[in-house]
């Protein structure tokens, strides 16, 4: 399928379980994601939601190949990147990109907005292109001179959705990343990236547990517990007809915002 | 922001200034001590025995700090030991800085077998003690300079090592890291374009601390004799000589020892100063 742009199927990580190592030999295995199979299509927003530890960041950071994969298959735009080399991989890295959660983190401390933002591009911090990417998340040009921790969070945030989107990437994975804001950050970020995946013609993933959230932003949405795809369909179906009892109870702990209004 | 910076910015203007102006005058003191110098380091004179300071009864005219039992005058004698302890700063500080940060960066950030053989190194010459290791190093080596650099390199660079590391390996753990990969950097690049830059303001203050204790080690191993060959003027010289005729003639232990304590100090304070002043995360 052309308008595919990720495929992954059956796909399983897991990592030595060293709270269960025996004292001699090799320590057992703990599955994280015990094989999972969706497609992507480009273009358009995926969700993924599920309790705390039910593998999303995983899945995501398997996506975009910080994590290796012990079984499985992921194809991006076609190609086999599974067990891609580091050295192989970073051609295809500008077109992959990901916004982290933690923008405190994510964001080198010691070096000025404009250099983070214009290093993956092999650029100076003067380059035109990093003035544009702060420009389209609503930055003034002059914070290109501004260290990480002269920002407010929402900024901050603005900061790593401009270092993303200035690559030119095909896809976009974002981790969490209105959990650390508050509520009227949140809904500017939010907004943000609403009107960037129309005007860039991005695909992304968004991961959350915030279910409200994900209605508003995705036309689909998987959802997952404990390494496993639970269910997966389009965004108005699952909220209308949450088909398994794990999503129900992700549905009914959404906050109602007004008291008078039922679900 | 109500959170002191500016209280901080101030200190740190004042500890700067006061460690630099010091620093300045030492290494101006070194480089040209042949010119500012009121006497002649090695002219013994005994006429002119354990004269006192300037300010005293009894002092002559151009011996400003008096003179010691051989007649030697105190101030020229501080002013070309400047010339060791600049030597010895620099050469010793900057080359254990640049072989314990690269080993500790490398073990930090690449971990796996370089990290294991790098710090099982580590482990094992810490158990020795500093000092006699220092004094087992000369008599290996010879006395002199050269030797002494020698060996405050091999003993000190596992301070750096040790501190890097762990600095390098809280760094490799920052979602900046994650994100450097992201973005298709090598791991090289990664290491020294994104790690180094908050591993550095570290090293820095290691270094200027490094550069005092140099100067220390040199000290100690002129006291016993170990370092350089005695008619060259070295401030732990002076101090063991003065220690003898404390009595008779304080002037002679203590100027030195002023002037060595000053200058570690300056240089652990001038570090911390750089960092308060040019650390953009703190300023
Ligand atoms: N390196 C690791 N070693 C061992 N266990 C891990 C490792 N990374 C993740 N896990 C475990 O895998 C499970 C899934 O973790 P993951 O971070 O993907 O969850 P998550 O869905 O993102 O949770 P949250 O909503 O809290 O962010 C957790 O139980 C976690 O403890
Ligand atoms: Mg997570």
């Amino acid at each position: 399928m052309a308008d595919t742009i990720f495929q992954v199927s059956d796909l399983r990580v897991d990592v030595p379980d060293m709270t269960r190592k025996p004292l001699f030999g090799a320590a057992p295995r703990l599955e994280i994601l015990k094989g999972v199979s969706f497609d992507i299509a480009r273009g358009t927003v995926l969700g993924i939601v599920g309790g705390s530890g039910s593998g999303k960041t995983t899945l995501g950071r398997t996506l975009v190949r910080l994590v290796e994969p012990s079984a499985g298959r992921l194809l991006f735009d076609g190609q086999d990147i599974t067990h891609l080399s580091d050295a192989d991989m970073r051609a295809l890295r500008p077109r992959i990109q990901m916004i982290f959660q933690d923008p405190m983190s994510s964001l080198n401390p010691r070096l000025t907005v404009g250099r983070t933002i214009a290093a993956p591009l092999g650029a100076g911090a003067g380059d035109p292109r990093v003035k544009a990417a702060l420009e389209q998340v609503g930055l003034p040009a002059a914070f290109a001179r501004r260290y990480p921790h002269e920002l407010s969070g929402g900024q901050r945030q603005r900061v790593g959705i401009a270092r993303a989107i200035a690559m030119r990437p095909d896809f976009i994975l974002a981790d969490e990343i209105v959990s650390g804001l508050d509520v009227s950050s949140q809904a500017q970020v939010l907004m943000l990236l609403e009107q960037l995946v129309v005007e860039l013609g991005l695909t992304l993933v968004f991961i959350s547990h915030d279910l409200s959230v994900i209605r508003r932003l995705c036309s689909r949405v998987i959802v997952l517990r404990s390494g496993e795809i639970v269910e997966d369909a389009a965004t108005a179906d699952l909220f209308e007809r949450p088909q398994h009892a794990y999503t129900r109870e992700l549905l009914d702990a959404i906050p109602i915002p007004d008291p008078s209004v039922r679900w | 922001m109500l959170d002191g910076r500016g209280l901080i910015r101030r200190r740190a203007g004042a500890r700067l200034w006061l460690s630099g102006l010091w620093l300045a005058l030492f290494v101006l003191a070194a480089v040209l001590a042949p010119l500012i110098s009121p006497q002649d380091p090695l002219a013994q004179d005994l006429m002119l025995e354990r004269l006192p300071p300037a300010w005293m009864a009894g002092s002559e005219p151009g011996y400003w700090l008096g003179t010691d039992s051989l007649g030697r005058d105190v101030l020229t004698r501080i002013i070309y030991g400047a010339q060791v302890a600049l030597a010895v700063a620099l050469v010793a500080g900057l080359a254990t800085c640049l072989i314990g940060s690269a080993l500790g960066l490398v073990a930090g950030f690449y971990r796996g077998w370089a990290d294991r053989i790098i710090s099982r190194i580590v482990d094992i010459w810490m158990a020795f003690p500093p000092v006699l290791f220092a004094i087992l190093l000369i008599a290996v080596l010879g006395t002199g300079l050269s030797s002494v650099i020698l060996a405050i390199v091999i003993i000190d660079w596992t301070r750096f090592c040790r501190v890097v590391r762990a600095e390098t390996l809280n760094q490799s753990k920052m979602d900046y890291v994650h994100s450097a990969k992201v973005a298709g950097f090598t791991r090289l690049r990664t290491l020294l374009s994104e790690i180094l830059p908050n591993v550095l303001p570290t090293i820095v203050a290691l270094l200027t601390l490094e550069m005092g204790i140099a100067i220390i080690v040199e000290a100690i191993l002129s006291f016993v004799n170990l370092s350089i060959s005695t008619d060259q003027s070295t401030w732990g010289g002076m101090i063991a000589e003065g220690r003898t005729s404390i009595h008779q003639a304080w002037w002679v232990l203590v100027f030195p020892l002023i002037a060595l304590f000053f200058t570690v100090l300056s240089f652990a304070q001038f570090g911390e100063g750089l960092r308060e002043r040019f650390d953009p995360v703190l300023r």
